[in-house]
């Protein structure tokens, strides 16, 4: 059984900018200990001789020639931006956030 | 703002007498490609904000990556110029990280399998004993993405302390980019700063020579991460300082030189130096501390599961070491001997990074001698005044091709040749607009002459009496008068020997 830490929750949330509660630390470190454990079961069935891999087709070199094509036109994007200032996103102030 | 609080340091000298220097180089260069590292949107410096982005570089839902392949041309090519060994077989990673300049809140970028190893680069630097070679090696030359750019706004100082908001453009967010980072670099001592700047210089004498970028410094095509640590004698490393997005070459030498002098008075305080990054403030030429490294760093790294590996084959890599072009170092040897120049001039040249001015002004028709005096002399006093770049002052090979043909035909000295350049430089106009405007002809009739010659005479007859009695040297007084009657736009060698002629006097 891989334990999924309270600390490691702690430190998972403040990557991903969360905030969470003493008891969603507790439900989140057990939820992610499942998940893992899980996962885990995949390396018993895996064995030496199935290398690990990151992709299911084995394909490589997929490449696309270096051709400038039109974008997405700006008023279009603006209209999708949750705030937008002299045709930028805006958001908000970004040191003091941690 | 910055340098308010006095750092202290040690003096340069005295802080290599009791320290080794350790470098550590990271230098990102924006690629010359037309379109970004996984899109179709084009690259152009200078577009209006968030006009050249789509659903990929915005990070959409739904949008997908694709490789651009000139882009993984382009870095195998560096790379094997680099002496580098390349990957049979590699993979794009996913960095994590939430900050808005990248709206997907990871970069592609390369982790743990880079595109390009082992490599290295040599590098020249004047010493005292003449030039020293030093090798740089190379731990990587990797794939990535740049980000976008972010505006602080709200605040007073546009720095990003004090701002309420941030304005985002993601025009630069998918520029292809190649990171090369170095090896750490030791036993440079107290050339540690030159070295650093000469590797920086090389790098891009070798992406321009490749022909994969143009670098672009002003525009910020290519930024350096400077890693300093000083090792105690007897100790093998101390704590290094990661100086971020330092954007000259002159800034790279300043920023070792500083981290240099800051370390070593901390360390000989008996404190310690802080791992941290470091910003360099091009004002004062000191660094401050940015972001604390409290929080460690934690990407999470994964292989990026939208990118097939990139596995360059034997041929292909073969294919593209046949279009590497001559090296820089080969390059100056072949102009060094094509133009009857020694080592050390040279090295003038390269130090005062003009060698390619030098090479286009000689293209545009110039004698050697002529182009080098112009660069090196006075244009390179010009723009260390201005603490500008050569390339970026206003006088361009064709303008020397102009003002060289004026002054052999006559038309020109070279005291009026200084002054034509000095209006070019301030802005005034091209070559023969200058003389125009400022009405620089050379007084060359020698009627003209020749009254301001009889003036001179007259007003100074004790002269006059000496040069006939053979002192020849008092001619330079009168020559000076004349000089001054026709306002320096004479020529003085060709007043000389009027005036002695008229006298009857033999040189």
């Amino acid at each position: 059984m891989a334990a999924i830490t309270r600390a490691e929750v702690e430190h998972l949330a403040r990557l991903a900018r969360l905030e969470l509660t003493e008891g969603e630390i507790d439900h989140y470190a057990e939820q992610l200990s499942a998940i893992v454990d899980a996962v885990a079961r995949v390396s018993e069935v895996a064995a030496q001789d199935i290398p690990p891999t990151s992709h299911p087709i084995p394909v490589t070199n997929t490449f696309r020639p270096d051709v400038v094509r039109p974008g997405v036109d700006r008023d279009e994007i603006a209209a999708g931006a949750p705030a937008w200032e002299d045709d930028r996103f805006r958001v908000p102030r970004i040191l003091g956030e941690s | 703002m910055s340098g308010s609080t006095a750092i202290t340091r040690m003096p340069f000298d005295q802080a290599l007498q009791s320290f080794e220097p350790v470098l550590g180089l990271e230098t990102h260069v924006e690629l010359g490609t037309a379109s970004k590292m996984f899109c179709g949107c084009a690259t152009e410096f200078g577009g209006a904000p968030n006009t050249q982005v789509c659903p990929t570089c915005l990070g959409l839902p739904g949008s997908l990556p694709v490789v651009n392949a000139v882009a993984v041309e382009s870095t195998i090519r560096m790379g094997l110029a680099l002496h580098c060994d390349i990957a049979s077989w590699c993979r794009f990673a996913r960095k994590n990280y939430f900050y808005p300049d990248m709206p997907k809140d990871y970069q592609i970028s390369q982790y743990d399998e880079p595109l390009c190893f082992d490599g290295y680069l040599d590098v020249v630097v004047a010493t005292d004993d003449g030039p020293r070679e030093f090798r740089v090696e190379i731990e990587r030359v990797h794939m990535e993405e740049d980000t976008g750019k972010l505006t602080h706004a709200g605040g007073d100082t546009g720095r990003i302390h004090g701002a309420d908001y941030s304005l985002v453009d993601y025009n630069r967010a998918g520029i292809p980019l190649i990171e090369i980072v170095t090896k750490p670099i030791v036993g440079a001592g107290s050339l540690a700063p030159l070295v650093a700047r000469a590797y920086v210089t090389e790098l891009r004498d070798l992406m321009r020579a490749l022909g994969v970028s143009d670098v672009r410094m002003d525009q910020g095509s290519l930024r350096c991460d400077v890693n300093v640590s000083l090792a105690p004698a007897g100790e093998p490393w101390g704590t290094r300082s990661e100086t971020k997005n330092v954007n000259s070459l002159r800034s790279v030498e300043r920023a070792v030189r500083f981290e240099i002098e800051r370390q070593a008075a901390v360390l000989t305080d008996g404190e310690r130096v802080v791992q941290e990054t470091r910003h360099f403030h091009e004002d004062t030429g000191e660094t401050t501390p940015g972001r604390s490294k409290e929080h460690a760093e934690d990407y999470r790294y994964f292989p990026e599961p939208d990118l097939v590996p990139v596995a360059p084959s034997e041929d292909w890599i073969e294919q593209l070491r046949s279009t590497l072009p001559e090296v820089p170092s080969a390059r100056r040897a072949r102009l060094r001997d094509e133009w009857g120049i020694s080592d050390l001039e040279m090295q003038t040249l390269v130090n005062a990074e003009a060698l390619e001015l030098v090479e286009a002004t000689i293209a545009a028709g110039v004698d050697q001698g002529a182009a080098r005096k112009w660069w090196t002399g006075e244009f390179t006093r010009v723009a260390n005044e201005q603490g500008v770049a050569l390339e970026d002052l206003r006088v361009t090979p064709a303008h020397i091709a102009r003002v060289e043909a004026l002054i052999t035909d006559g038309s020109l000295t070279d005291k009026l040749a200084r002054s034509v350049f000095e209006g070019v430089l301030a802005g005034e106009g091209d070559v023969d607009q200058v003389i125009a405007e400022r009405g620089l002809v050379v007084v060359g009739d020698d009627s003209t002459l020749m009254s301001a010659i009889e003036q001179a005479l007259a007003d100074q007859p004790d002269v006059a009496e000496k040069i006939r009695g053979g002192k020849v040297q008092a001619a330079g007084a009168i020559v000076g008068a004349v000089m001054k009657a026709t306002k320096g736009q004479a020529d003085a060698a060709k007043v000389r020997t009027l005036l002695l002629a008229h006298l009857g006097v033999e040189e």
